[in-house]
């Protein structure tokens, strides 16, 4: 470690308690305004969304860029199985037979 | 926990303590790759009990590592911990506990714990849900890190099989009831392309963020 621990011990208290921030503020807002039912409803769907866009962008990306064939395959393999129902253990298992597999037979 | 065991079925149970398990093995290459990056294990520990958010600790070690100030390092991570806000918004009340107990279920807030809360049908399974999940990831993910910094060395690529691929499959495996609503799916389709054609041009964290922008798409 090349920096100075007391810097690093800084960054990581900043990084601590700004993700405990974001964790409690979304809720004490919600506590604070008393939501219709169809913006809760729509709440949840951002929810889904943001859900939705972490799933592309981890299993497509890697920093700025694509993070190869392997893992969006065993992704993809996984959404199928999920759509039709399969257990979810065999979901999560196969994405990583199919990503590793395919690791070995050289696509990356 | 008993509360936990009457409110969740067996099945219920058995996917949260797999992705828990999935969560583990993340924790392991993430404590590997810390320490061959020169950090002591004490920074990974440290980190993954009080962040516990895996993708900003990953962002974190290799910022630092690649030579970028730790106070900068942090403020990506933040960027990528953001969603939790919105996180907290769609969590009906009472979900993260009530009093001082809620102390704690604040910290617990995950994309695994909020996904299986969201998955349930009343506010009492989800609860219930949104418990389970998060302290089983307290658990695991800081004993991964910590195991998979003991280990160090020893530890090979754990891409090899195919665990990059889990956590994306996981939350895939859990939306996949709200994506049969076509409305839902569109946005939620539009939103992960949002996502992706941001990712090239912004840092980690925005591009997701961004990909609200689709909620429009939901009347």
């Amino acid at each position: 470690m090349k920096e100075p621990t007391t810097l690093v011990v800084a960054g990581l208290a900043v990084l601590s308690a700004g993700t405990y921030a974001a964790r409690l503020s979304g809720q004490l807002l919600r506590a604070r305004i008393t939501f219709p039912p169809r913006v809760a409803r729509l709440l949840e769907a951002a929810a889904v969304i943001l859900l939705a866009a972490l799933v592309a962008t981890t299993a497509l990306t890697e920093g700025h860029g694509f993070s190869g064939f392997a893992r969006p395959a065993g992704v993809l393999v996984a959404g199928v199985l999920a759509w039709r129902k399969a257990p979810f253990l065999v979901v999560v298992l196969a994405a990583a037979a199919v990503t590793a597999l395919l690791r070995v037979l050289g696509v990356s | 926990m008993r509360s936990i065991r009457r409110t969740i079925d067996r099945r219920g149970l058995a996917d949260i303590g797999l992705t828990c398990l999935a969560v583990f093995f993340i924790g392991l290459s993430y404590g590997a790759i810390a320490v061959a990056s020169g950090f002591p294990l004490w920074v990974p520990a440290a980190l993954s009990v009080l962040v516990l958010a895996g993708a900003s600790e990953f962002l974190f070690i290799g910022i630092v590592a690649a030579g970028g100030s730790p106070i900068a390092a942090a403020l990506a991570g933040l960027l990528v911990n953001s969603r939790h806000l919105p996180y907290g918004l769609a969590l009906p009340p009472g979900v993260t506990g009530r009093g001082w107990r809620r102390l704690l279920g604040t910290h617990v807030m995950n994309d695994e714990s909020v996904v299986f809360a969201l998955a349930q049908p009343d506010p009492e399974r989800k609860r219930a849900a949104y418990w389970a999940c998060g302290l089983g990831v307290l658990a695991c993910w800081p004993g991964g890190a910590v195991f998979g910094a003991l280990i160090g060395a020893a530890l090979h690529d754990t891409n090899a099989f195919g665990l990059d691929a889990m956590f994306p499959a996981v939350i895939l495996a859990l939306i996949v009831k709200d994506l049969r609503d076509a409305r839902t799916r569109r946005a939620a389709l539009a939103g992960a392309a949002i996502a992706l054609a941001a990712t090239p041009f912004l840092p980690a964290g925005l591009p997701v963020l961004l990909g609200l922008a689709a909620l429009v798409l939901t009347p």
